[in-house]
C-alpha cells in the first residue's frame, strides 16, 4: 500500500514534514516559491500597514482586503472544494453587517450588543443555508444555484423596504463600542510614531480575526470532511456509492461558508461603523467575489488571498491608469469608450473568462505548475 | 436477451400514449378563482388577473428560450439576462429613425413599429447568440460548473460592452401612442399594452407548441431532449440542432426584452438580469427544460404575485420564493419534470 500511486504525492510529503508550522497551515503548504514570497508579503505587509503607511487611505484599503481574504476564501469552500456555485453569499456577508449594525444602533453602543449582534446573524444564516440546501440540494447541484440567486435577491429587496428595521436603501451608521474609537488611546504616548488609538485597535481586530478565520478553513478543508467534499465535487456519485450522504455534505459545507461569510460581514460593518445595501448586499459584490475566486484560483484557499489583494487593488488603482489610457486615445471611435475608467469590469471579465478556459486553477494554480 | 429482442418486434400493439399531467393545469384556474373572496370585488379582480396574465406573458417570453436550451443541449447559461438587455437596446436602432412612427395616431403604424422592432431585436439577439454560442459556450459542454461561471463572465463583459456602446446612463423609451392607457369596460381596466402583450406571448407559446409537436424539427429538438446520442446516431447532426435552439432561444429573450422595455419604458444594461431571477423561478417551478411547464409556472408567479400585492403588499416581495418553495416541496423537480437527467 505504501507504494501506492493514486496518493497525491504532496500530501504525503506534507504529512511527514509535521512543526508547528505544519500543523498550523494544517500542512497545505503554497508549494511554490513564488507563492510563498508573494502570500509572506501580503502578509507582513497587511500586519505592517499602519506603521508603513500614513493616512487613512491605505488603511482602509488594507481593512477591506482581510474582509475579502476571508468573504471569498468562504465562498472557495463552495466554489472550489464542493464545487457548486452559490450566489447567495452576500446574502450571509450582509446577514452579518446588519447583525452587527441593528444590534450597535437599537441596543447601544457596547461589547455585548457587539455579541449579541453577531450571534443573532450567525443563527439567521445557519438557518437559511440549511433551509436552501436542503429545498435545492435535494435535487440537482444546479438548482442550488438558481435559487440561491433568487433568495438573495428576495434578500436584498426585503432589505431595502423594510426601512423601519434596516435603514433601507440609506443604511444604518452607528456609534462603536469606546475602545473602538478614534478618540480612545490605549498608550499616552504614540509606539513607533504611530498613535495607538481606538482605530488601529479595530484594524488589527479586524486583521488577527480575518487570520484566525482563514487558518480555519484551511484547516476545514484539509480535514477528512474537507477530503470528502473534494470526493463529491470530482465524483458525486462514487461519493455516495461509497456511502457518503452527498446532500448533508453538501448541506453542511454551504452552512459554515455561510457563518463565515456572516463573520466577514460583521467584520466589515465594524470597520466602516455603517452598513447598507450596497456595501453588503448588492449583486455586484457578487460578482466581485466570483472574479476574485476564480482569478486567484479555486479550490485552492491562497487563491482567495491573491484574488482578493489583487481585485481590492485593482479596483483602487487599475481605474487610474485607464483614465490615462483614455485620455491618451481621446478621438479614435468606441476605444475611450472601451477603456473609460468606468469600464475596468469589462476587463477584468474577459480575464475572467479566459482563465475559467485557460487555467482553472487561476494564479495559485499557474503559480504552483510553473514550479514542477 | 433475445426472447425480449422477440417479444418487443411481434407485439402489434401501438405504443401507449404519453399520460398528460393535468394536476399542474388545475393550479392556475384555482388558484385565480381562491384569490376572488379575497380581492371582494369582481371587477378589481378581472383587472388584476388580465394585469397578471400579461405581466406572465412576458415572463414567459424571456423564460422559455433558456428552459429550451437547457432541455436540449443541458446548458444552462446566466448569461440569457443579457440577451434581454441587448434586445431592449436593439429597439433604439429602429426607433432612432422611425420615432415618427410612434408619435402617429394609427394603430396599424404603431403596431408595425412594435413589429419592426420586435424583428430588429429579434435578428440582433440571434446573431450574438450564435456568436456567444461559439466562444463562450461551446468550450464547456458537459461541466454545469464552468458553465455557470463562464455565462456568468460572458454577462460582465456584454454588460459592460452594452454601456461602452449605448452609455451607462439609463435610456427613456416612450410606448407608442394608441397603445398607452388602457381599455375601461364598466368597471374593468384593462392597459392597452398588457393586452398587446398577452396576445404577443400566446401567439408564441402557440407557435412554440405546434413547432414542437406537429413539425419534423420539432420531432427531432425532442427526441434529443430524451437521448441525443440516438439522435446522432441516426444520422441527423444534432450539433447544428443545438446551434439552431440555442440561436432561437436568444432571439425569444431579444423579444421577451423589447416587449419588457416598452413595459417599464426605460433601458439600463442591468435591466435583463434583474429579471433573471424571475425567469429563473419560473424555470424551476416548471421544470427545468419544460415549455409547457414554464409557461404554466410563469402565469403562477405573476398572477400571485398580483393576488398578494393587492391583498397583503409587505409580503409581496417574498411571494414568489414561497411559491417555489411550496411548489418544490410537492415536486422536487418541478411542475412538469423532464425525463432524462
Amino acid at each position: 500500500m505504501s507504494t501506492s500511486p493514486t496518493l497525491p504525492l504532496a500530501f504525503d510529503e506534507a504529512r511527514k514534514s509535521g512543526g508547528f508550522l505544519s500543523s498550523l497551515l494544517s500542512s497545505d503548504f503554497p508549494r511554490s516559491r513564488i507563492l510563498t514570497f508573494i502570500l509572506l508579503t501580503i502578509l507582513v505587509v497587511l500586519a505592517a500597514t499602519p506603521f508603513l503607511f500614513s493616512g487613512s487611505q491605505p488603511l482602509s484599503t488594507a481593512a477591506k482586503i482581510c474582509v475579502f481574504i476571508v468573504l471569498v476564501a468562504s465562498y472557495d469552500l463552495l466554489l472550489g472544494y464542493t464545487g457548486i456555485v452559490s450566489f447567495a453569499h452576500t446574502m450571509f456577508f450582509g446577514i452579518g453587517g446588519y447583525g452587527i449594525a441593528i444590534a450597535l444602533e437599537r441596543l447601544g453602543a457596547t461589547w455585548s450588543s457587539v455579541a449579541i449582534g453577531l450571534l443573532a446573524a450567525l443563527c439567521l444564516s445557519a438557518l437559511l443555508a440549511v433551509a436552501i440546501g436542503l429545498l435545492s440540494l435535494r435535487v440537482r447541484a444546479i438548482f442550488f444555484s438558481m435559487i440561491t440567486l433568487a433568495v438573495a435577491s428576495a434578500m436584498a429587496v426585503l432589505a431595502s423596504q423594510l426601512s423601519g428595521i434596516t435603514g433601507g436603501e440609506d443604511g444604518l451608521s452607528f456609534q462603536l463600542p469606546f475602545e473602538l474609537r478614534p478618540a480612545f488611546k490605549l498608550f499616552s504616548e504614540p509606539v513607533m510614531g504611530v498613535a495607538v488609538n481606538g482605530r488601529l485597535i479595530a484594524y488589527y481586530l479586524l486583521f488577527f480575526v480575518a487570520l484566525i478565520m482563514f487558518l480555519l478553513l484551511l484547516r476545514i478543508v484539509n480535514s477528512p470532511f474537507g477530503r470528502v467534499l473534494q470526493a463529491i465535487r470530482e465524483n458525486e456519485f462514487r461519493a455516495e456509492a461509497l456511502g457518503y450522504r452527498v446532500v448533508a455534505y453538501r448541506t453542511m459545507a454551504s452552512v459554515i461558508s455561510a457563518l463565515i461569510a456572516t463573520v466577514a460581514g460583521a467584520l466589515i460593518a465594524l470597520w466602516l461603523r455603517y452598513n447598507g445595501p450596497d456595501t453588503t448586499l448588492s449583486f455586484s459584490i457578487m460578482i466581485d467575489i466570483l472574479l476574485m475566486v476564480v482569478i486567484g484560483g479555486m479550490g485552492t484557499m491562497y487563491g482567495a488571498v491573491i484574488g482578493a489583494t489583487l481585485f481590492v487593488l485593482a479596483q483602487s488603482y487599475l481605474q487610474v491608469l485607464m483614465d490615462a489610457a483614455s485620455k491618451a486615445l481621446a478621438g479614435v471611435p468606441l476605444l475611450p469608450n472601451l477603456v473609460h475608467p468606468d469600464r475596468w469590469l469589462l476587463w477584468l471579465g474577459a480575464l475572467f473568462i479566459i482563465s475559467v478556459y485557460a487555467f482553472p486553477g487561476g494564479i495559485v494554480g499557474r503559480l504552483r505548475q510553473a514550479r514542477q | 436477451m433475445t426472447e425480449m429482442a422477440a417479444g418487443t418486434t411481434t407485439s402489434s400493439e401501438p405504443l401507449p400514449r404519453a399520460k398528460t399531467d393535468l394536476l399542474p393545469l388545475l393550479i392556475v384556474p384555482a388558484l385565480a378563482l381562491l384569490a376572488l373572496p379575497f380581492v371582494g370585488s369582481g371587477s378589481t379582480w378581472v383587472t388584476l388577473t388580465v394585469a397578471g396574465l400579461a405581466m406572465g406573458m412576458m415572463i414567459f417570453l424571456m423564460a422559455s428560450g433558456l428552459t429550451l436550451v437547457f432541455g436540449l443541449m443541458d446548458i444552462i447559461n446566466f448569461g440569457h439576462g443579457v440577451f434581454i438587455s441587448l434586445g431592449a437596446y436593439a429597439t433604439l436602432i429602429i426607433l432612432g429613425p422611425l420615432a415618427g412612427w410612434a408619435q402617429a395616431d394609427s394603430v396599424w403604424l404603431n403596431l408595425g413599429l412594435l413589429a419592426l422592432c420586435i424583428l430588429a431585436a429579434m435578428g440582433v439577439t440571434g446573431i450574438v447568440g450564435a456568436v456567444f454560442e461559439r466562444i463562450i459556450v461551446r468550450p464547456v459542454y458537459g461541466s454545469h460548473l464552468k458553465q455557470i461561471l463562464v455565462t456568468m463572465g460572458g454577462l460582465i463583459v456584454a454588460e459592460q460592452a452594452i454601456h461602452a456602446i449605448w452609455g451607462a446612463s439609463p435610456i427613456p423609451i416612450p410606448l407608442p401612442e394608441t397603445l398607452r392607457g388602457a381599455f375601461i369596460i364598466g368597471d374593468v381596466i384593462m392597459e392597452r399594452y398588457r393586452v398587446v402583450a398577452v396576445g404577443i406571448g400566446l401567439i408564441v407559446f402557440i407557435g412554440m407548441q405546434l413547432l414542437l409537436n406537429r413539425t419534423r424539427i420539432g420531432l427531432l429538438i425532442r427526441a434529443g431532449v430524451e437521448n441525443p446520442e440516438m439522435v446522432e446516431a441516426l444520422g441527423y447532426r444534432i450539433r447544428r440542432l443545438f446551434v439552431s435552439v440555442f440561436v432561437a432561444g436568444s432571439a425569444l429573450a431579444g423579444l421577451g426584452g423589447v416587449m419588457w422595455a416598452f413595459y417599464r419604458q426605460t433601458l439600463t444594461a442591468g435591466m435583463g438580469m434583474e429579471v433573471m431571477v424571475l425567469v429563473f423561478i419560473v424555470i424551476i417551478i416548471g421544470g427545468l427544460g419544460s415549455v409547457g411547464g414554464c409557461f404554466v409556472g410563469s402565469i403562477l408567479v405573476a398572477l400571485v404575485a398580483n393576488y398578494v400585492g393587492f391583498i397583503e403588499p409587505k409580503l409581496a416581495l417574498i411571494s414568489n420564493i414561497l411559491v417555489m418553495a411550496l411548489v418544490l416541496i410537492w415536486r422536487p423537480q418541478g411542475l412538469f419534470p423532464v425525463a432524462r437527467r
